[in-house]
């Protein structure tokens, strides 16, 4: 890799041994890679992954502590993912304990940590930092240094931006490098697609389980995605945008896509259409007797497949806007079809605090709320991150959700009907 | 006994058990139980890996087409690092993914672990290699499977 002299003075200790690291670190990450050179990093914020303070990970707490101690904070502030905790959530006197005494115990000084490094606000703790409420939402071709497998696919493909599947910590190193080595998805060869999917589905596929079954076939590959515009429509508006935020958290999690294309309505798609796919690309054909195979074979993890229900969570990646008056509108009318006022399931809606506050401006909040809705900051995963949970017979429509944790995925209408009557599926 | 050629990532040289996963390595979802709650075998916690799921990783030569999922997954292969509960080492058959790449250069630069890594090794050697073989590391990217 050539880099620059200041880059360089950089690598061989002019601002101290530990940027030297930071440097050698991100060269080295770049070199893996065939790198040639390191682009400043031109996204106005960064986005960090890591927004827990979990005991397990203390090595990357004090790594962060010597990083403090040397006077490195990122060049750029960020946002981060949600936190792990909100008291609003229900849980158990022992979870309660395995929370607060066991597993988060550093959630507090973590949090100090962040403030320090650079965090724009306490209230941004979010896996949807892109949405407007936020305000993290880069410009086409930005450079971004962000890690979040879910908001790195969503810059990449909707909003035109540049930015590699970080890791954790490298993310905060190139901010605080203020580069990043150019590799994969930071250039125009490394955008172009290498799987066709074609969507030959009868009516509209569930954003989560196509973009599960997408990310389990083509895995770390860019799929070029003809045939769902027929459902989407060509513009990207919030119903859109929406889709694709679930879509690209199931293809991310699920296998490990960092961008894909969709034909006629993502912006590479429109402008460059089948030129962006490589001549040797595959092609993968997914219909509805696909789709339902792919959910067939997820494993049911519970302890009891056949136990009830005991809660849900809905919002892994946190709901939008406009998905949290649709479930309210979806609830509304299954409550009054089946001829309930509340859901017989707990269930909890998360959404980031910007989205929430802007929500308890409209009637929504109130009637999610009537309904016995729980809204909440909340990442159910962190949540749901613990052997207790494990017992605890939990559905989620997220199939982000459902690969990390045993969580049961349902689809959003099954979940609908689940939490609207006493008995599970099974 | 056979012979592979790879590229080194990071260096360094060992001899371990094979475990070997098949299917994409989620490395968020086959650590975090273990790290999270101390299992000193450092098991594997992913339901959705059935070629090592509740398998014992430390120490062993993990192999694997590439790794998957979310992207703390390199900051908890660094943790694994810092706390001595790493894999022996890493043989990649595909080109390394950037979170393992990640992990893996974090793991060397900023802890004393020793976790030597080998990407592109070939589809054959995926084929070739199975959980309990003995895998040998060399410096210069070269693996022995017998």
């Amino acid at each position: 890799m050539i880099l620059t002299p200041e880059q360089q003075a950089l690598l061989d200790g002019a601002k101290g041994e530990t940027m030297a690291k930071v440097v050698k670190t991100l060269v080295m990450y770049g070199e893996a890679f065939g790198a040639q050179r390191m682009v400043p990093v031109t996204g106005k914020y960064g986005h960090t992954v890591i927004s827990f303070g979990l005991k397990a990970i203390k090595p990357v707490y004090e790594l962060y502590d010597q990083l403090l101690a040397a006077g490195l904070v990122s060049g750029q502030q960020f946002t981060a993912d949600p936190k792990p905790l909100d008291p609003k959530v229900p849980s158990t006197l022992l979870e309660d304990l395995v929370f607060k005494k066991i597993m988060y115990t550093d959630q507090k000084p973590y949090e100090a940590q962040l403030r320090k490094l650079g965090i724009t606000s306490d209230d941004d703790y979010t896996c949807t930092c892109y949405l407007d409420q936020v305000g993290n939402k880069p410009q086409p071709g930005d450079v971004l240094s962000w890690a979040e497998s879910s908001a790195v696919v969503y810059a990449n493909s909707v909003l035109g931006a540049r930015c590699n599947r970080n890791s954790g910590i490298i993310e905060l190193m190139g901010s605080i490098a203020g580069f990043v080595p150019e590799f994969g998805l930071l250039t125009d060869e490394g955008r172009k697609a290498d799987w066709i999917v074609e969507v030959r589905c009868d009516k509209r596929p569930e954003a989560q389980l196509l973009g599960s079954a997408i990310g389990m076939k083509v895995m770390e590959g860019v799929p070029y995605v003809k045939g769902l515009d027929r459902f989407l429509g060509s513009d990207l508006d919030e119903k859109a945008c929406a889709y694709l935020k679930d879509f690209g958290a199931a293809a991310a999690s699920n296998g490990a896509v960092g961008l894909y294309h969709i034909e006629n309505l993502t912006p590479e798609a429109k402008a460059q259409g089948e030129a962006l796919i490589r001549e040797d690309a595959q092609t993968y054909v997914i219909d509805d007797a696909e789709l339902a195979r792919v959910q067939r074979e997820y494993p049911v993890v519970w302890k009891n497949p056949d136990a009830q229900p005991q809660l849900c969570f809905i919002g892994c990646p946190h709901l939008t806007m406009s998905q949290l008056i649709d479930w309210s509108d979806r609830i509304e009318a299954a409550l009054r079809a089946k001829g309930l006022s509340e859901l017989t399931v707990p269930t909890v809606f998360t959404a980031s605090t910007p989205v929430l506050r802007e929500l308890e401006k409209t009637i929504y909040a109130s009637k999610l709320r009537s309904y016995g809705v729980i809204l909440s900051y909340i990442c159910p995963l962190m949540y749901m991150n613990n052997p207790l949970c494990k017992k605890k017979a939990v559905i989620t429509c997220s199939n982000k959700l459902r690969t990390y944790t045993s969580a049961r995925y349902y689809t959003e209408a099954e979940s609908l009907d689940i939490i609207t009557t006493k008995e599970a599926r099974t | 006994m056979k012979q592979f050629q790879g590229r080194v990532i990071v260096p360094g040289t060992c001899t371990a058990e094979a475990l070997v996963s098949r299917g994409g390595f989620n490395t968020l979802a086959s650590f975090q139980m273990a790290l999270m709650f101390g299992d000193k075998a450092v098991k594997c916690g992913d339901q959705n890996n059935p070629d090592i799921y509740k398998k014992p990783m430390l120490g062993k030569a993990l192999c694997l087409p590439m790794t998957i999922g979310s992207t703390t997954g390199g900051m908890v292969l660094y943790t694994a690092c810092a706390m001595g509960k790493q894999p022996a080492c890493l043989l990649f058959s595909m080109p390394i993914d950037s979170l393992a790449a990640s992990g893996a250069i974090l793991g060397d630069v900023w802890t004393e672990a020793s976790m030597p890594v080998v990407d592109q090794l070939g589809e054959d050697f995926l084929s070739y290699v199975q959980t309990g073989m003995t895998v040998t590391v060399k410096e210069n990217g070269v693996v022995e499977v017998e």
